[in-house]
């Protein structure tokens, strides 16, 4: 038989229902994949006793016409949503050692509509980088090999330091890696300024962050409340839909959780979007853009006309305080999250001279460089004298930022094309050691979104000049992550799927 | 703005992050590499805009005033790093 871990989420399902394939036999061959490419680091913990479980559940609700929409596919999860009884650490060392006695709402519809879990993914801490270099359990590794370098080169640095391999991006990167290089059919992850996006346009695959309030938070691990989300990366825009649409919905327990009913995402895949009305916002066009993004911008555009889109000229003035506001509000609600990390209720406990000593010492070894700097800038912008200066003023941009968005769809925009990331996928080690902005200008593109709580979906669109993937944004209205679908789909089918990487570790 | 060493400490100490002093030099670099990318928003004119308080409009909702979650005690603390008789423990804090 072939190799069913080459299957799309919807390929197996359709197989599945078709009985040609059973959920059992399509968990193991993951299982055995996932065996194999341990190197990459995608995987933080694996669960192959759990997932034969439910695949073998899965088999018997096929056999008795009782099937849900997700039925026997396996899928991975970002190691930021509680699993109960199962490992959930955000990839912090701070969380060591903690098993939840719940169930994430997002995990627990995935095991509604009959998910298969494998495991737990890796991340950046805390959902804190842009590279997944943060993670307490090590960098992760992206599956496309770097410029020039071969699969013997790469599985000895894949077994050394991982030095000079490509970053799957971040804070997905497991997820992303594990995508691409076929260790899930699809995955849970996480955006707060971009870290679903990010990773999927750096490793070819499809990711997107729906509108604030479209999935419930409750039991992921927070980083910025007004700003997380919870979303799918998966190989095609399809299959994001097919996880989406169970993803999603409404939660008592998330007050900013919509009731509103989820829509049948996968209906709008194929739709057409002849007269729709595609923004290109000229703030996108930043300084020292690199010509191969600018062509891969100037692709997607004639890829949309060609489908009869309307594409028209915006302007989104405010773009440029985005990423500088993020690096307020999203500090200053993590040094808030992030404080209930005290050696008391859960994890590490560093002990100390007294009480304060022993919070000081816990949370100088839990946590690591880059989420100390990040709460202590959010201790600052929140301390006396501060409030106003920072918090307050970037609260106010946020205001101009969405008001930018709003005034364009005002105009009857239905969506808006950007360029997913300033650049394609770098190396393990190369960015971010002496000056930490220049890890955050990944999210240039992307951090806009969060702020205004759009939906946004990354999507491959080509290769750079040394064959590696590039990704193509587009954000929508509140609330209409279908256009997004319908247009992604387009851009998918014109740009023609990307060719993942053969397995070389 | 850019903040001093002894700011830096302060800054630790309000994050319950403990700092050695051969740290601070190095985190006070980082901290205001930080703070001068966000300082270009203070051209910004923000006159009457007001601070945003929920990114979606969306009416607060309402629940019973009712117990929810009784897992028990045992549960409660069962990932804590110590604990005594279904009570959290912490270093002694009143003489």
């Amino acid at each position: 038989m072939t190799d069913v871990t080459r299957l799309t989420l919807a390929q197996a399902r359709d197989a599945l229902q078709a009985k040609t394939l059973s959920a059992v036999e399509l968990t193991q061959a993951h299982l055995d994949a996932m065996a194999k490419a341990r190197g990459l680091n995608a995987y933080v913990l694996e669960t192959p006793d759990q997932a034969l479980a439910m695949a073998a559940v899965s088999d018997a609700r096929i056999a008795s016409g009782t099937a849900g929409p997700l039925e026997g596919l396996p899928l991975g999860v970002k190691d930021l949503y509680a699993t109960k009884g199962v490992h959930t650490q955000a990839c912090s060392h701070i969380l060591d050692g903690f098993k939840p006695d719940y169930e994430s709402t997002v995990t627990s519809h995935l095991w509604r509509d009959g998910a298969v879990m494998l495991g737990k993914l890796n991340m950046d801490e805390f959902a804190m980088g842009s590279s997944n270099e943060t993670s307490f359990f090590g960098p992760v590794a992206s599956p496309w090999l770097p410029p020039h370098r071969d699969g013997a080169w790469a599985r000895e640095a894949l077994a050394g330091d991982k030095k000079g391999l490509l970053v799957p991006g971040g804070s997905s990167g497991g997820s992303a890696s594990a995508v691409a290089a076929h260790l899930c059919l699809g995955a849970t992850a996480s955006d707060t300024g971009g870290s679903i996006r990010q990773p999927a346009a750096f490793t070819g695959t499809v990711g997107i962050k729906p509108t604030y309030g479209r999935c419930s938070r409750w039991g992921m691990v927070a980083f910025a409340s007004s700003l997380d989300q919870a979303g799918p990366i998966a190989r095609t825009v399809r299959d994001c839909a097919i996880m989406l649409r169970s993803m999603a919905g409404h939660d008592a327990k998330d007050a900013t959780c919509i009731d509103a009913p989820v829509p049948d995402y996968e209906a709008s895949i194929g739709r057409s979007i002849k007269g729709k009305k595609i923004g290109i916002p000229k703030e996108y066009r930043i300084e020292g853009m690199p010509a191969e993004i600018e062509k891969l911008w100037a692709d997607g555009v004639a890829f949309l006309k060609a489908a009869g889109a309307e594409i028209v000229d915006i302007s989104l003035p405010h773009t440029k305080t985005a990423l500088p506001a993020y690096y307020i509000v999203a500090p200053a609600e993590a040094s808030s999250n992030l404080a209930r990390y005290d050696g008391v209720r859960y994890g590490l406990r560093v002990p100390g001279k007294d009480i304060s000593a022993m919070y000081e010492n816990t949370r100088r070894a839990g946590f690591g460089p880059e989420v100390r700097r990040r709460i202590m800038i959010g201790a600052y912008v929140l301390s006396a004298g501060y409030y106003d200066a920072y918090y307050v003023r970037a609260q106010k941009i946020r205001t101009l930022i969405k008001q930018d968005f709003e005034k364009a769809y005002a105009q009857g925009v239905d969506a808006i094309l950007t360029p997913a990331t300033p650049s394609a996928a770098f190396g393990i080690g190369e960015k971010g050691s002496t000056d930490p902005v220049e890890m955050y200008l990944n999210d240039v593109f992307t951090v806009t979104v969060n702020m205004a709580g759009l939906p946004g979906i990354a999507v491959p669109a080509g290769l750079s000049a040394d064959g590696l993937p590039l990704g193509l944004q587009l954000i929508g209205r509140p609330f209409d992550e279908e256009t997004l679908f319908s247009v992604a789909s387009v851009i998918e089918e014109s740009a023609g799927r990307v060719a993942l990487p053969q397995p070389w570790w | 703005m850019s903040v001093d060493q002894a700011t830096v400490r302060r800054i630790a100490h309000l994050a319950r992050i403990a700092v050695s002093e051969e740290e601070v030099p190095h985190l006070q670099q980082e901290l205001n590499a930080i703070l001068s990318f966000i300082e270009e928003l203070s051209a910004v004119d923000v006159e009457g805009v007001e601070p945003m308080t929920s990114v979606v409009p969306m009416k607060m909702v309402w629940r019973k005033d009712a117990v929810t979650d009784h897992a028990g005690a045992d549960v409660v603390v069962a990932n804590a790093p110590d604990s005594e008789d279904g009570f959290f423990t912490v270093p002694k804090v009143v003489e």
